[in-house]
C-alpha cells in the first residue's frame, strides 16, 4: 500500500486535480446556463416542452459517442470534454429548475407580483428561494453524473482519473484501475456531501429554529 | 378617484366581467358582493393590473392605469389577496415591510412601521421575529391585512380578507379597516360573501352577478329598495325584515292631517272639534302651523268655566318627533313613555302628522312578520322590537 502510494501518489493527485478541473468546469457551466434557462422556460411554457425534449434527447446519447462527436467539432483535449460533460449536466439541472420553479405555490408568486415585485425580484427573492431544494437536488445529480463520466474524458485526451483506469485496463494492472476508481468514488461522495450541506444552507428557514 | 369605464374581461368567450361601470370617490368604502364566480376578484385584480381587461379603461385620478408602470402602480395600491399569501421564508417583520422595502425605505423606518402595524392588529411585538408558520391562521390573516397598509397606500384592495377569522377577531379587524377609511380617508375596494360585513363596512355596496352590476348603492338604499329578487335573496329575508323599522323614517309611517287648533280659538270651538273628529286631544299650532302644545279633554273639562280660549289651558310641555328621524330611534321612546300618540314636526317646526300607538303596532308587526299575513299569532311586545333593533346591522354603525 505504502509502496503503491509512493509510486503513484503524485500521479493520483495530479489526475485527481485534472478530474476536479474538468468536472468542476462542466458543472459550473451547467449551473450557470441551465438554472437561468430553466427559470426562463417557466416564463415560456410553450417553448419549455420543446427545450426539455431536446435536453432529454441529448441525455440519451451514449457518453462515449458524445465524446467522440466532440472531436470533429472541437478537437481533442480538455475543452471538448468539458463541453460534452456540460451537455450531460444540463438536463437534470434544467428539469429540476423548471419543475422547482413551477412548483412554487402560485399564491406566493401572485402575492409577490401583487406587492409590486418586478419579475426579477420575484425570481430572486421568492421563486428561487422556494425552489432551492429541488434545484439543488438536480445539481447534485448532475455532479454525480459529471464526475463519473469525466473518467471517459480521458478517451479524448482530457486527462483526469480516467487515464489511470484506462492505463490499468490496457496493461492489465488492477492496482492502477483501483487507484483511479477509488478516488473517483470518494470524490463523488465528497462532492455530494458538500452540495448536500450547501442545499441545507440554501433551504429557506420557515421557523425560528 | 377610481373610475371603471366599460370594463369587460373575457376568458375564451366566457364573460367574467361584462361592461362594468363604476366611479369610486376618494375615501369611499366599496364592497363587492355576489355569488361565487360573479367576477368580483376579476374586477378587483384589473385595478392593480394583475389582470388586463379585454376592453374598457380604468383611470385613477384621471390617469389611465394601462399607461402606468404596473410595478409602480402595484406598490401604491395595497392588496390583500384571497389566500393571504404570506412569504413562508420571511419573518413577520419582513412580510409586513415587503412593500416599504421595495420602495427602498431605510431600515429604521421599516422597523418602526413593522412595530406600528403589529400593534394595530393587536399582536405582541415579539411576533415580528416569527415566521408565518408559527402563527395561527387568523393571526396570519391579520398580518396579510397590515402588509397591505404598511406603505401608506391610498387605495386598498381586499379580497375576502377576513374569511378564516373567528367572529370576535373579525369584528375587531372590521372596525380597524372602517376606522382607516373614516379617519385617514383611504379608499377601500373590498370583496366579501358576507352581507352583514358589507352592510357594516360599505359606504356603497356593489352587487354583482354574472360579471354585471346588479345594483350599486348605499347599504340603506339597498336594504330599502333591493333592485330585484336576486338582491333580495342576497340580503336575506331576515335582514329585510329587520331593516324595515331601521331605515323607515317617522314621516313615512305617520298619519298626515292631525287634528289641530290655533291658540286664539275658544274652548267651545275646541270641544266641538273634538266631538266632530272623535278625539280626546287637540294639537295646538300657531297660524303658521308651528306646533305649540296640546290640550286634552281632562284639562278642558276642568277649566271650561274659568277659561275661554285654547291658549289659556294649553299644555306647552309636549313630546314630539321629527319627520325625518328614524322609526327605530323613536319607537322605543314612544313606547316607553306610554304616549297614546306623538305629534310629528318638520324641520321648521310645523306640525305635519301624528304617530299613534296603532301605527307603532303595525310597524312592530311588519318588522317581525313581514307584509304577508302568514304571521303566527304570538304576543307582539315592545321588548321583541328592541331585540330586532339591536340586531340590526346598520344600527351598529352609529354606535
Ligand atoms: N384564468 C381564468 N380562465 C378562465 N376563466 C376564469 C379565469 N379566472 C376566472 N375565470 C372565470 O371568471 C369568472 C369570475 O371569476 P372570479 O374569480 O372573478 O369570481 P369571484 O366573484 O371572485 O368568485 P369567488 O367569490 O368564488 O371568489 C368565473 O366564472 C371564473 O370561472
Ligand atoms: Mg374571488
Amino acid at each position: 500500500m505504502t509502496s503503491f502510494l509512493q509510486e503513484y501518489g503524485a500521479m493520483i493527485i495530479s489526475k485527481l486535480w485534472e478530474h476536479i478541473e474538468i468536472s468542476g468546469m462542466a458543472l459550473f457551466l451547467g449551473v450557470v446556463i441551465a438554472v437561468p434557462l430553466g427559470v426562463l422556460l417557466t416564463r415560456l411554457p410553450k417553448t419549455a416542452s420543446v427545450v426539455i425534449a431536446i435536453a432529454s434527447m441529448l441525455q440519451t446519447i451514449p457518453a462515449l459517442a458524445l465524446l467522440a462527436m466532440m472531436i470533429p467539432l472541437f478537437g481533442i483535449g480538455k475543452f471538448p470534454a468539458v463541453i460534452a460533460l456540460f451537455v450531460y449536466s444540463l438536463l437534470p439541472i434544467l428539469r429540476n429548475t423548471y419543475i422547482g420553479i413551477n412548483g412554487v405555490d402560485p399564491v406566493l408568486k401572485d402575492a409577490a407580483k401583487g406587492m409590486g415585485m418586478t419579475n426579477l425580484q420575484s425570481i430572486m427573492q421568492v421563486e428561487l428561494v422556494m425552489a432551492s431544494q429541488v434545484i439543488m437536488s438536480g445539481i447534485r445529480l448532475a455532479a454525480t453524473y459529471v464526475i463519473a463520466w469525466a473518467t471517459l474524458a480521458s478517451y479524448i485526451g482530457a486527462g483526469g482519473l480516467g487515464d489511470m483506469i484506462f492505463n490499468g485496463l490496457n496493461l492489465y494492472q488492477p492496482k492502477l484501475i483501483l487507484g483511479g476508481t477509488i478516488p473517483v468514488i470518494l470524490l463523488a461522495l465528497l462532492v455530494d456531501f458538500i452540495l448536500g450541506q450547501v442545499e441545507k444552507k440554501l433551504t429557506p428557514k420557515t421557523t425560528r429554529n | 378617484m377610481l373610475k371603471f369605464d366599460n370594463i369587460s374581461k373575457i376568458y375564451k368567450g366566457n364573460k367574467a366581467v361584462d361592461n362594468f361601470n363604476l366611479e369610486v370617490q376618494d375615501g369611499e368604502f366599496i364592497c363587492f358582493i355576489g355569488t361565487s364566480g360573479s367576477g368580483k376578484t376579476t374586477t378587483m385584480r384589473m385595478i392593480n393590473r394583475m389582470l388586463t381587461q379585454t376592453s374598457g379603461t380604468i383611470t385613477i385620478d384621471g390617469k389611465d392605469i394601462a399607461k402606468m408602470d404596473p410595478v409602480k402602480l402595484r406598490r401604491q395600491i395595497g392588496y390583500v389577496i384571497q389566500n393571504i399569501g404570506l412569504m413562508p421564508h420571511m419573518t413577520i417583520r419582513e412580510n409586513i415591510t415587503l412593500v416599504p422595502k421595495l420602495l427602498k425605505w431605510p431600515e429604521e423606518k421599516r422597523n418602526e412601521r413593522a412595530k406600528e402595524m403589529i400593534e394595530l392588529v393587536e399582536l405582541p411585538e415579539s411576533y415580528l421575529d416569527r415566521y408565518p408558520s408559527e402563527l395561527s391562521g387568523g393571526q396570519q390573516q391579520r398580518i396579510g391585512v397590515v402588509r397591505a397598509l404598511a406603505a401608506d397606500q391610498d387605495i386598498i384592495l381586499m379580497d375576502e380578507p377576513f374569511g378564516a377569522l373567528d367572529p370576535i377577531t373579525r369584528e375587531a379587524l372590521q372596525d380597524l379597516v372602517k376606522d382607516l377609511q373614516e379617519r385617514l380617508g383611504k379608499t377601500f375596494i373590498f370583496v366579501t360573501h358576507d352581507m352583514d360585513e358589507a352592510l357594516k363596512l360599505a359606504t356603497r355596496i356593489v352587487v354583482m352577478s354574472e360579471g354585471k352590476i346588479v345594483q350599486a348603492d348605499t347599504p340603506d338604499n339597498i336594504l330599502k329598495n333591493p333592485a330585484n329578487k336576486f338582491v333580495e335573496n342576497l340580503i336575506g329575508q331576515d335582514r329585510l325584515i329587520q331593516a324595515r323599522p331601521s331605515i323607515t323614517t317617522v314621516g313615512q309611517v305617520m298619519l298626515a292631517n292631525p287634528v289641530s287648533i290655533t291658540p286664539g280659538k275658544s274652548l267651545v270651538t275646541a270641544i266641538r272639534l273634538m266631538h266632530d273628529r272623535r278625539v280626546d286631544t287637540l294639537l295646538v299650532t300657531d297660524d303658521a302651523g308651528i306646533l305649540k302644545g296640546y290640550i286634552d279633554i281632562e284639562s278642558l273639562d276642568y277649566n271650561f268655566n274659568t277659561s275661554s280660549s285654547v291658549s289659556d289651558i294649553m299644555n306647552k310641555d309636549i313630546f314630539y318627533v321629527k319627520e325625518d328621524s328614524l322609526v327605530r330611534d323613536t319607537v322605543e321612546r314612544i313606547l316607553k313613555r306610554g304616549f297614546k300618540n306623538v305629534p310629528v314636526i318638520n324641520k321648521e317646526g310645523i306640525l305635519v302628522g301624528i304617530v299613534t300607538r296603532a301605527t307603532l303596532v303595525d310597524i312592530v308587526y311588519d318588522a317581525l312578520w313581514g307584509d304577508e299575513n302568514s304571521a303566527p299569532h304570538e304576543e307582539v311586545s315592545g321588548t321583541t322590537t328592541e331585540t330586532a333593533n339591536e340586531n340590526n346591522p346598520s344600527s351598529t354603525k352609529e354606535g
